[in-house]
């Protein structure tokens, strides 16, 4: 199969090794790995400020990049969310929308395409500690991705996950949230933080970079020990 | 920013740094946390039930009218009265007449958000009548002269030292703080109060179109005393309120026990068709039903958002939601809050007022999966934005936007964009956190993530192009 | 034209455009789900297939709630429980109404007795230590008593009263909150009864750091006995 890749711009930036260990897994399952460098921005931050028309002329180009794949893939539950679940309401009504859904239909978060499209769970991967997942928002409520993680981490050689209390939280980055109401998505961040710190465990994993940014950007200001690993990182570690 | 936006945020930072507050909602939310995934387990499908409540209340909201006017037939029928109220100062004007063509002088009230909607309480009070809450929250607020902090546990936010100090201050009770004996204050000064009043109150929880009935949930009686001491009965209702039959209540009300108080069943769920009939022994000698809109039918004219009409007023939306929590009940400023209030309150009561309601979300949607109706609530979030946006695109967001979706649109200014970041981002390390920081909301509290030597697009084309 | 015209205008006018069906994000939903009291029961909780397995669920729920339920013989052992339940309280006046039943196990009892089915004085009622009505239906699935104006003593009996005891009759358990309607339908025809409550457990508050106490306005004690 022919996998295209759709890197969220904070990964391609800030997290690259993200988008890395992604490619290096999808090769070893044998699958060809596609990623259109004239990619940019799923458009959600605009699309979240209710600025739908710069979304939508945003996502016009995700629309076009993306138009002969065979399937996307996303390390990322928010963007996955924003172009399977979103895109098809961003579009209603114009020209594209037939052209969203189509794409909406063929886009798949990373962990959810390992485990329900190739049907692989175990990627022969080891990482020893002790590590807590978190579950970012969309992920968990618009893809519908929970169980799918926790599969592949399953066979993660000498991995101990341990789960948060309680395990379904929002952490607080909520995109522009972070930054429009910082005194609530810090209070959030908190206590998320604590409920990881609870869990004694040394390693923080999500499929959400953006997730972790806030989680981790918390930590370090508190100068507390934690350190944040991608999904993708965690399954590639040895590769 | 409206005024009203910067209350709410001043409001929010004060509560967002306030640990005891938190602590005190978490506990008192734990509690009903335990419960209600308890009684959750006890249906054999609560996802079920949730879609056959959520298609109940899309058939009654769907044919709202013909619902509205067969309630009203069946009410009229066995002699009470129904009276339609377009706005909040009608409502209050009909009520006010009610109590001044019976000589009404001390009336006693059952809780009812809708009245605290319609701020029913100081008009009463300025037309010369004395009015009591006789809901334990709602007494101890109403003492304290301040809101109702949540949909269904309006003293959520006290302590038992703080109600102990406002009943000694303004009961004269002797100091007192276990909650037994502040809960025996209460009951021993509403006896009387129940037996004293000419009118009685109350809410309405649904409105059962085939029998003429309207249906008043609770847990401490006082809403029963309300309605059968004083002789007159005054129901307020909003339109939006009505079920089909008695049937549909099976569902409706151990689904909102469950998801509103963690209980299988609230104590007294009561149906009320008719004032005192012949033969009976008791029971007030009018019952009126006052219908309010108030801004209900906007919302059902716009057809994405109508289901939130759908809402049963359970409060589990607040009690999931992380905003709720860390702001607390009296941020918002309004009679609703949490996510439903943030869905409806712009639609109420005015867009560009209200809309930073819908903006103080992370989306995270813990509220959609929470209502025992199915409303789309988080969604209901992202169209108030788009809405706000496109009625008064902001000035200064609106350029930023402009700016985002040229740039996005044109990978090689994007990359370029990228690139000027990489550049620049030691010299942030001599602003960060200070006044001149154009990043001061992220890091104030947070580590900003390194821009990498090497993008992935960069790696890409090295490595695998 | 007046307000109950231009709110049914609005609102007819604003329902000409259909709203989509409720699910997640819209979702399709397969088949519409099945709304009527067939499909409501399907998923609210399992009641027991016969009587016994009802009044065991009756009873197993009595205890959750603090309601003190027996199944008592006849009468007479209704009687001899409530004068169990007087002596201990120490009680003077009762509250009653009459009923062949009623009238038989209250005046049982031999405490001074306010009849309320005719009317009586607000504060009369106010000062008895308890009060006993009949009920409507015992509902097993919620462990609720249903009461009404014209079976129960009115709206005031089986509330004010700080202890409220309920004589029962053995063909007066359902099943569900759905059966009890279907009785209600099937008695009255029509003609219900001003009020109809439906009472689960004692009168309850958590207002004050959601710590659940006993009595709030309602009554602190609920008594149910039934004769069976």
């Amino acid at each position: 199969m022919k996998v295209t890749l759709f890197i969220p711009c904070f990964i391609d930036q800030c997290f690259p090794d993200v988008g890395i260990s992604v490619v290096k897994i999808l090769e070893k399952l044998g699958h060809a790995v596609d990623y259109p460098t004239e990619q940019t921005c799923c458009g959600q931050p605009a699309f979240n400020s209710g600025a739908w028309d710069q979304a939508r002329a945003t996502a016009r180009q995700a629309l076009k990049v993306f138009r002969d794949a065979e399937v996307v893939v996303s390390p990322s539950g928010s963007c996955g969310a924003m172009m399977k679940v979103f895109y098809p309401d961003l579009f209603k009504d114009t020209p594209e929308h037939k052209e969203a859904c189509v794409l909406a239909n063929k886009t798949w978060e990373f962990s959810s395409f390992l485990v329900n499209k190739l049907g692989v769970t175990d990627l022969g991967a080891s990482f020893p500690g002790k590590a807590t997942f978190h579950d970012g928002c969309h992920g968990l409520r618009e893809m519908k991705v929970q169980r799918e993680p926790r599969e592949l981490l399953k066979h993660v050689r000498g991995l101990e996950l341990v789960e948060m209390k309680p395990n379904d939280t929002c952490c607080g980055f909520g995109g522009t949230f972070a930054v429009k109401f910082p005194m609530i998505s810090t209070a959030m961040g908190e206590q998320k933080c604590a409920a990881v710190a609870e869990t004694g465990a040394d390693y923080l994993i999500s499929l959400d970079s953006s997730c972790l940014m806030h989680i981790q950007g918390m930590f370090d200001k508190q100068g507390k020990q934690m350190k944040s690993l991608h999904l993708a990182e965690v399954l590639a570690h040895n590769l | 920013m409206s005024t009203t936006a910067v209350n709410f945020k001043e409001s929010a930072t004060q509560y967002c740094h306030d640990l005891d507050h938190r602590q005190r909602i978490k506990t008192a939310l734990t509690g009903y946390e335990v419960k209600r995934d308890e009684n959750k387990a006890r249906f054999t499908s609560w996802e079920e039930a949730r879609q056959i409540a959520a298609e109940i209340k899309y058939e009654v909201i769907s044919h709202l009218d013909q619902y509205l006017e067969l309630f009203e037939k069946n009410l009229k029928a066995r002699g009470a009265h129904v009276h339609w109220a377009s706005d909040a100062k009608e409502a209050r004007d009909i009520i006010c007449r009610i109590a001044q063509e019976n000589q009404v002088k001390h009336i006693i009230k059952s809780k009812s958000m809708t009245s605290e909607e319609i701020h029913l309480n100081e008009a009463l009070e300025k037309n010369g009548f004395d009015v009591f809450e006789s809901d334990l929250g709602e007494f101890i607020v109403q003492l304290r002269n301040e809101p109702p902090y949540h949909l269904v546990f309006p003293s959520m936010h006290l302590t038992r030292h703080q109600i102990s100090e406002t009943f000694t201050a303004k009961l004269g009770s002797a100091r007192v703080t276990e909650p037994e004996q502040l809960t025996m204050i209460a009951r021993d000064i509403m006896r009387q109060k129940f037996c004293l009043a000419d009118m009685g109150i109350s809410g309405v929880n649904f409105g059962v179109a085939e029998t003429g009935m309207i249906s008043v949930t609770e847990n401490e009686g006082n809403a029963r005393l309300t309605t059968a001491l004083p002789r007159i009965h005054v129901a307020l209702m909003g339109i939006e309120k009505m079920v089909r039959r008695m049937e549909d209540l099976a569902i409706f009300l151990p689904m909102l026990a469950t998801a509103g108080a963690g209980q299988a069943l609230t104590c007294y769920n009561t149906l009320f068709g008719a004032a005192k009939l012949p033969g009976e022994p008791d029971g007030p000698e009018q019952f009126h039903v006052v219908l309010l809109d108030n801004g209900r039918t906007a919302v059902l004219a716009d057809a994405e958002q109508r289901d939130s009409l759908h809402c049963i007023r359970c409060g589990a939306c607040l009690n999931v939601c992380p905003i709720f929590r860390n702001v607390g009940g009296h941020s918002y400023g309004t009679v609703y809050g949490g996510p439903i209030g943030s869905v409806i309150t712009p639609n109420l009561r005015g867009l560009q007022d209200w809309k930073h309601l819908s903006f103080a979300s992370s989306l995270c949607g813990a509220c959609s999966q929470a209502c025992p109706v199915k409303i789309d609530l988080a969604h209901h979030l992202l169209q108030n934005r788009r809405n706000s946006v496109k009625e008064k695109p902001p000035a200064f967001e609106g350029l930023l936007w402009h700016g985002f979706s040229f740039v996005m649109q044109k990978p090689a200014l994007y990359r370029l964009g990228a690139k000027v970041g990489g550049l620049l981002q030691p010299l942030h390390e001599f602003v960060k956190g200070s006044a001149l920081d154009p990043a001061k909301g992220w890091t104030e509290t947070r580590e900003t993530p390194q821009i990498a030597k090497q993008t992935f697009t960069q790696w890409w084309k090295e490595n695998r192009q | 034209m007046n307000s109950r015209e231009k709110i049914l205008g609005r609102i007819r006018e604003a329902l000409q455009v259909k709203a989509p069906m409720p699910g997640h994000h819209g979702e399709a939903h397969a088949h519409p789900a099945q709304t009527n009291v067939d499909g409501i029961r399907h998923w609210l909780p399992k009641v027991g297939a016969n009587w016994e397995q009802q009044k065991d669920l009756f009873a197993q729920n009595s205890v959750a709630l603090k309601t003190e339920f027996k199944v008592v013989a006849n009468a007479a052992a209704a009687v001899a429980e409530i004068k169990r339940v007087a002596a201990a309280g120490k009680w003077k006046r009762i509250a009653a109404h009459r009923t062949p039943l009623l009238t038989e196990v209250a005046s049982g009892v031999g405490l001074d007795t306010l009849w309320t089915e005719k009317g009586y004085a607000k504060q009369d009622l106010e000062s008895c230590d308890g009060g006993i009505s009949a009920c409507e239906a015992l509902v097993a699935q919620t462990g609720s008593v249903m009461v009404t104006t014209q079976s129960s003593g009115g709206r005031a009996l089986s509330v004010l009263p700080p202890h409220h005891i309920v004589v029962a009759t053995r063909e007066q358990l359902v099943p569900d909150l759905a059966a009890a309607f279907e009785l209600v339908r099937r008695k009255y025809n029509g003609n219900f009864p001003s009020a109809m409550s439906f009472i689960t457990g004692p009168s309850r508050t958590g207002d004050i750091e959601r710590i659940l106490v006993l009595g709030a306005h309602g009554p602190k004690q609920l008594t149910v006995l039934l004769i069976a």
